[in-house]
């Protein structure tokens, strides 16, 4: 009989290699609904609205589109040519086809093919940290030196629920590689997973359901809170040490209590907190608040993200700004121009452009 | 008669417990009344549950639990009368015991909610109602309670704001309890301003379901050990009564009768005038019931209950304090399980045991809990010995 083999007592992910982001970059498509629109229409104006307003699609976009759009965003940053790339992975719960791959369309967009991996992640709101997490082990293995992970929706309310205020299109892209070359360093990350159906959206539905209040305190602050102080715990860091946070943000409340729980200041994750103008860009949110936190950081910030995805799982991560930043962060589109480039649409157009009028 | 006296009380937090089973919940509050019996040992146990069937899809409640809780071979059932389940599973274990058939009976109410939620939950709650009459129109508990109070409001010219007390008595009190589901005193204002749940009922005028177990271990006092450690508290009286199920079948829908008739009959029982008692434990799932109940047990005249709740007379330190623990309102409306829950908080009042809570000089208490808008109603009368 062999022995089992007890494991490290460490249960931070650390690549052998030192990994970091090379290059960063956001999309949100120009539409905007207010979540008073919402209220017009289905509660006669009668309702807490948990947002300002949430990003909406143009009739071409979907997340092959605005992939493609932060992904050149972010090899603007990183200033490598598009075939450096040996994996381009697209994370997110609203992929074009059921059968066949973003990843493969975003890659020869941005000419990365064909010496590249592909494939889409699904997660629900942390397909795209998990790529992230997945591209680090790529590039911290020495399996390739630069890897493209992209968290990206155009989230889909069921006219009249709740998640209808807050559902809306965003994402981001990160190119991650060696650590000489990144403008952030990443120390470690950590994930914590169980099985917890609170949201989620069978095949062939067209919108998701979901548990109600269980997905808070069961599912989000459960996940969250794990993840979080299991990677400050194992760290040896408090909220203290970092200059920035951002959590997964399905809404303004949620985010804002679980940092305050874990000792974080309004002001450390008031620039990543991005829900209340552009919705909950579900794959997107965590990580689209990174790239407005990186447009403002300095060399040497330390960074917490925390994302969360249904179903249920939070990805951790800490990092450290390094003298990069400054001469990467103009090199492409600011989180927040994209945020003040705006047009808003009423609830009509709204159904229009989201396809929610369906013909046959 | 010998005196059946509660030997043992337990009971877990009301609110939203994701990660607990009906067995387990119902195991936590089983555990901690026969730890404060004493050791007494239960040959039956009577399980109050009113929904477990529907949103648990789990019936069978009695020999689940026995199993469960580790009390495998005796009698057990389930007793259901809506959300007067626990006041059913009361009486019985009352009446088990004052019989001489059992010694020590164990009644537990478990309600368990959250197996299910949103719309499924609100069709299982209409199940209380006439189905042929009412829940298949569509009319839920929440609008059968609206009918009422609009009609109140309109019959006896009362201003909107005049209920506003009940719930800030009932909050203000919940702000006390370990086990309530909102330890949280509420204002004036902030019952004014909630949005309208199902006009004129607002948000602060309805009690949330939520999950919840408590249960008690009845015994006669010749029963009881002689080290028993708690002042003994006696069931005086134990009366259940009955009223049509459809409000529409009422002669008079702001009088409810079943409960005016088992105040009456429990308080013959208990060879005591209504006024005698130190507190009143109400069903106040609705704060239209607050007035309609503290007026059917004669302790205000028809119409005019809404005056004293601003007089501060519901409050602990008022002439019929109610709702002591936070009632429905504030320690949450726990279904099946509330009449457990009222004789548990009961008791804790009467042995003097009920701390930032306690009603002084507490050697009385009535309890009365309802299934629908009192289609019947259950109400004991407990007594310090």
């Amino acid at each position: 009989m062999t022995d089992i083999i007890s494991e490290p007592s460490n249960i931070l992910l650390k690549p052998n290699r030192p990994v970091g982001i090379v290059g960063y970059g956001a999309y949100v498509p120009r539409y905007r609904l207010p979540a008073s629109e919402v209220a017009r229409v289905w509660t006669e104006g009668e309702a807490a609205l948990p947002i300002k307003e949430k990003a909406v699609p143009g009739l071409d976009e979907d997340v092959a589109t605005m992939s493609i759009e932060a992904a050149r965003n972010a090899l603007k940053r990183a200033q490598i040519k598009p075939g450096d790339l040996r994996a381009v992975w697209v994370g997110s719960e609203s992929h074009p086809y059921a059968v066949k791959p973003t990843s493969t369309l975003v890659a020869e967009a941005l000419g990365a093919t064909p010496n590249v991996q592909a494939g889409d992640w699904q997660f629900a709101c942390k397909a795209g940290t998990e790529a992230m997490v997945a591209a680090i082990g790529l590039v911290g293995s020495g399996m390739a030196n630069y890897a493209l992970a992209i968290g990206m929706d155009t989230a889909q309310g069921k006219p009249g629920d709740a998640l209808e205020y807050t559902a809306g299109a965003g994402g981001a892209a990160f190119v991650l590689g060696p650590a000489e070359k990144s403008l952030a360093i990443i120390e470690a990350t950590y994930s914590y997973v169980t099985d917890t159906p609170d949201f989620w959206r069978r095949q062939y539905a067209k919108y998701p359901e979901h548990g109600q209040r269980f997905t808070g305190e069961p599912a989000y602050f459960k996940h969250i809170t794990e993840a979080a102080s299991t990677i400050l715990r194992e760290t040896g860091t408090t909220a203290k040490d970092y200059q920035w946070a951002v959590f997964h943000q399905p809404n303004g409340k949620f985010p804002q209590k679980v940092a305050g729980d874990l000792g974080f200041k309004k002001e450390q994750i008031a620039p990543g907190l991005l829900v209340s103008v552009i919705g909950n860009t579900y794959a997107g949110a965590a990580i689209i608040g990174l790239t407005a936190i990186l447009d403002l950081a300095k060399p040497g910030d330390r960074i917490l993200m925390v994302s969360f995805g249904s179903g249920a799982g939070s990805d951790a991560f800490t990092m450290t700004v390094t003298d990069r930043i400054l001469e990467k962060r103009n090199l492409a589109i600011l989180t927040k121009d994209y945020i003040a480039r705006r047009t808003e649409i009423d609830y009509a157009t709204y159904v229009r452009y989201r396809g929610k009028l369906t013909l046959k | 008669m010998t005196d059946v006296v509660i030997a043992g009380i337990g009971q877990t937090i009301v609110g939203e417990h994701w990660e607990l089973s009906i067995r387990q919940l119902a195991r936590l509050a089983v555990r901690a009344a026969i730890d404060d019996a004493n050791g007494l040992k239960p040959e039956i146990l009577i399980v109050g549950n009113s929904l477990a069937p529907e949103i648990s899809h789990q019936a069978h409640l009695g020999a689940l639990i026995a199993d469960f809780v580790g009390l495998q071979g005796i009698e057990a059932f389930t007793v259901e009368a809506a959300g007067a389940s626990g006041g059913a599973a009361l009486r019985s274990g009352f009446l088990a015991v004052a019989s001489g058939q059992v010694d020590v009976a164990l009644v537990v109410g478990v309600e368990k909610f959250t197996d299910e939620v949103g719309s499924s939950v609100e069709a299982a709650t209409t199940t209380a109602e006439d189905s042929d009459w009412e829940s298949i129109h569509g009319m839920t508990p929440v609008s059968q309670a609206a009918l009422l109070m609009r009609r109140y409001i309109h019959e006896f010219n009362v201003p909107r704001h005049a209920f506003s007390k009940f719930s800030v008595n009932a909050h203000a009190n919940g702000a006390l309890n370990p086990n309530a589901m909102y330890q949280k005193a509420i204002t004036d204002e902030v019952y004014n301003k909630s949005g309208i749940v199902s006009d004129p009922i607002n948000m602060f005028d309805v009690a949330s379901i939520a999950d919840g177990a408590a249960a008690v271990v009845l015994t006669r006092s010749e029963c009881l050990p002689k080290s028993f450690p708690h002042r003994q508290v006696r069931i005086a009286g134990s009366q259940t009564s009955t009223d049509t199920l459809a409000l529409h079948d009422r002669s008079d829908p702001l009088t409810f009768n079943a409960a005016k008739m088992s105040v009456e009959r429990a308080c013959l029982k208990a060879h005591i005038n209504p006024i005698q008692v130190d507190f009143f434990e109400l069903h106040d799932a609705y704060s239209i019931f607050s007035a309609l109940l503290l007026e059917a047990a004669g302790f205000s005249k028809r119409g005019s209950a809404w005056e004293l709740a601003i007089s501060g007379g519901i409050e602990p330190g008022g002439c019929m304090p109610i709702s002591t623990f936070g009632g429905l309102k504030a320690r949450g409306n726990p279904g099946g399980a509330t009449g457990v829950y009222q004789a548990v908080e009961a008791v804790s009042q009467l042995r003097g045991e009920a701390g930032a809570n306690q009603v002084l000089d507490a050697r009385r208490g009535m309890i009365q809990v309802l299934g629908g808008p009192a289609s019947v109603a259950i109400t004991h009368i407990l007594e310090a010995l």
